[in-house]
């Protein structure tokens, strides 16, 4: 599924204009990646959490070459899949 | 303080001019169609923002670290999420 599908879905249940369904799912992510750069993060129950998390520098190797390269610090964002998530897509499974 | 729907809803009503109804409607709408894509299979990839993946993963044998038992991990589906570029790269500079 990609964004386009999602932004069908929602303009095809809810009752809303195309144009609104693509702003709305636009404003969505747009928050969504507000708030975990400014490292408050995002909780949806039964859904998940994304947050941001800090990664020390270290001492890397070039895979390629072999080469000894210092990595610098960074962020990253991360995504904790929530209780009902987990469930929903293992049941599938049995 | 992390952001709950009731944030991202109010974003819609702000940003794009939905009632307060629409705008939770919405916001529910948005995180169900991906969890059931997901539950039926179906790989999410949002461009601009990243992609969650359905891993296969095997069994293997694990311990309960309580009790020091050897007990078996049976066969499972997980979720993960693996962030595109763009959202990297903003939650990078604001550092």
């Amino acid at each position: 599924m990609k964004k386009t599908d999602l932004i069908s879905s929602i303009f095809n249940s809810c009752n809303i204009s195309k144009s609104d369904s693509k702003n709305s799912v636009e404003a969505i992510l747009q928050k969504i990646t507000d708030a975990i750069s400014s490292g408050e993060g995002v909780e949806v129950r039964g859904f998940g959490g994304f947050s941001k998390k800090h990664r020390k520098a270290r001492l890397g190797i070039n895979p390629k070459t072999g080469e000894r390269t210092q990595v610098e610090e960074k962020s990253v964002p991360v995504f904790k899949p929530g209780k009902s998530l987990k469930d929903s897509v293992n049941k599938s499974n049995v | 303080m992390s952001i709950t729907k009731k944030n991202i809803a109010d974003e819609l009503v702000n940003q794009v001019g939905l009632s307060n109804v629409q705008a939770l409607d919405i916001t529910n709408e948005f995180f169900n169609q991906i969890k059931n894509s997901l539950a039926s299979g179906i790989d999410v990839k949002i461009s601009g923002f990243g992609n969650f993946v359905v891993r296969e993963k095997s069994a293997r044998p694990g311990r309960n670290p309580k009790t020091g038992e050897d007990v078996l991990i049976s066969a499972r589906k997980v979720v993960t999420f693996k962030a595109g570029p763009k959202l990297k790269g903003a939650t990078h500079n604001s550092n």
